[in-house]
């Protein structure tokens, strides 16, 4: 099973490894033919409106819903959930709007406030260690979502069938669960079209 | 809840990579900048090559810049502090920048002791010409580390110099021996622990970006080439002829830097890029890299 990054720009070699610790293949993503030999791809954490630049330049926003449309898996972390969400407040204009949900960027602050903690997740059985980096928060959510975590009582971690977003950053801890939990999600949609 | 550790300082750093940080003297460059694909900007009042020109002393920009483009941009702003002046430090902490750069391209405020980085909340990048250089800062708390190359020159052999200098030391300190390490720590002017940290994984334990010296496309993309993590563009941009377009070449010649037909197309019709300067026509006093070692 073979899984990608999107490697436009961002923490991609954090997110190759804790795939291969979660026990999968991981390959960097540049260019939308790669996503065919694909079963999941994971839009890492970086800047939205880099990622979401260059995503529009070289094709990937038709290619991605296509990879979305077949079922196949999507994990989106930090920038990532920002570029499958919906809407973006105070935004016009968002990127794919694979998930059904409102976002808001940089929604803790400016990186003074940046902070790490202990995240209780619906799925996983002893909390996370989850790093916010001028993190984004997930403001409102459709019925298909599942919201699987939150902070201070606003969400953080959801899901939507095929589609996992959470707002922190689980490639930069050594703790790979969520990424299993992913692996997961990758493994029953392909068992599932065999 | 803990905010400013150390995972939280480097890591904000790790989203950076792959991308370009470019240097703005106002909120309206800044803009240009965001829209192109920047990942950061610098907020300055002079980019390094007018800095060169203009002589004098080059201190923290006015705070009213820096303002003005943390309030139009969404993307993260950096600005610079001179090498230990922690008071400017201090000051741009308190008006909530998100990077602080302790830079050699402004005149010195110590000439022996750098700012120490541990103490605040905000992460700071720094430069390095060699592996000392890099351990050390790291020591003093530096979340993020560029080469230092020569800043405002565009010219592009210095960052070279630098980076192939940190890796080849970096593949050295892998093959020594554990006695032959602590020999190492002594003459590099490093604590052992951290040396150790690179004889065991062959890498810094931060991102390290290139920088001084980045004037085209393709300069972004040999310093990508030759494994930099992200690329700072200081003078190159807003003196060209057409910024808009040159910050966008340069953004996706980084993404895509082993793409060399990409790397043409997006390379054509630029404008003139920086005259430049030979480096060996720099006298002593102007090599801003032997600033703060």
């Amino acid at each position: 099973m073979k899984i990608g990054v999107l490697a436009l720009q961002g923490a991609v070699a954090e997110h190759i490894r804790s795939l291969e610790a979660a026990g999968a293949e991981a390959v960097a993503v540049k260019r939308v033919e790669q996503l065919d030999e694909l079963q999941g791809l994971v839009i890492p954490g970086g800047e939205s409106t880099t990622i979401g630049r260059l995503m529009r330049k070289y094709g990937f926003m038709e290619a991605i819903a296509d990879f979305s449309a077949q079922g196949k898996p999507l994990f989106g972390t930090c920038a990532g959930l920002i570029v499958l969400a919906d809407e973006i407040e105070g935004q016009e204009d968002a990127h794919l709007r694979l998930m059904d949900m409102t976002v808001a960027r940089n929604a803790f602050g400016r990186q003074q406030e940046s902070f790490e903690t202990d995240l209780s997740v619906k799925g996983i059985d002893e909390p996370v260690r989850a790093v916010f980096i001028r993190a984004p928060l997930i403001k409102k959510v459709g019925s298909t979502v599942d919201v699987l975590s939150t902070y201070r009582d606003e969400i953080v971690t959801a899901r939507q069938g095929h589609l996992l977003a959470v707002s922190y950053h689980p490639e930069l801890t050594d703790d790979h669960r969520l990424h299993a939990y992913f692996v997961d999600m990758v493994k029953e949609a392909a068992a599932s079209k065999a | 809840m803990e905010t400013g550790t150390s995972r939280v300082k480097r890591g904000m750093a790790e989203m950076q990579k792959g991308g370009v940080i470019m240097d703005v003297m106002s909120a309206e460059q800044a803009k240009v900048a965001e829209a192109a694909g920047a990942t950061a900007v610098m907020a300055l009042e002079r980019v390094p090559s007018e800095i060169r020109a203009a002589g004098g002393v080059a201190r923290m920009a006015d705070p009213t810049i820096v303002e003005e483009v943390m309030k139009v941009v969404s993307i993260p702003v950096m600005a610079k502090a001179r090498i230990g002046h922690y008071v400017e430090a201090k000051v741009l902490e308190s008006m909530g920048v998100d990077y602080i750069d302790e830079s050699e391209v402004l005149t010195p405020a110590d000439e022996v002791f750098h700012i120490s980085k541990h103490e605040f909340t905000i992460p700071f990048v720094c430069g390095a010409k060699d592996l000392g250089e890099a351990l050390r800062r790291i020591q003093e708390g530096a979340a993020m580390l560029r080469t230092k190359g020569e800043p405002g020159t565009g010219n592009i052999v210095e960052a070279v110099r630098h980076l192939r200098l940190i890796n080849g030391q970096i593949r050295k300190i892998q093959g020594l021996s554990k006695d032959e390490l602590y020999h190492e720590a002594k003459l590099l002017g490093v604590a052992y622990d951290l040396l150790l940290n690179v004889h065991e994984t062959g890498k810094l334990p931060v991102v390290n970006f290139a920088a001084g010296g980045v004037a085209t496309p393709s300069d972004a993309a040999l310093m990508m080439h030759l494994g930099a993590d992200g690329v700072f563009v200081g003078s190159g941009i807003f003196t060209s002829e057409n910024p808009e377009k040159f910050a966008r070449a340069i953004v996706e010649a980084t993404t895509h830097y082993q793409d060399y037909k990409l790397i043409a197309e997006v390379s054509k019709n630029l404008g003139a890029a920086m005259k430049g300067i030979e480096i060996s026509k720099l006298n002593s006093s102007e090599r801003m890299q032997d600033r703060g070692i």
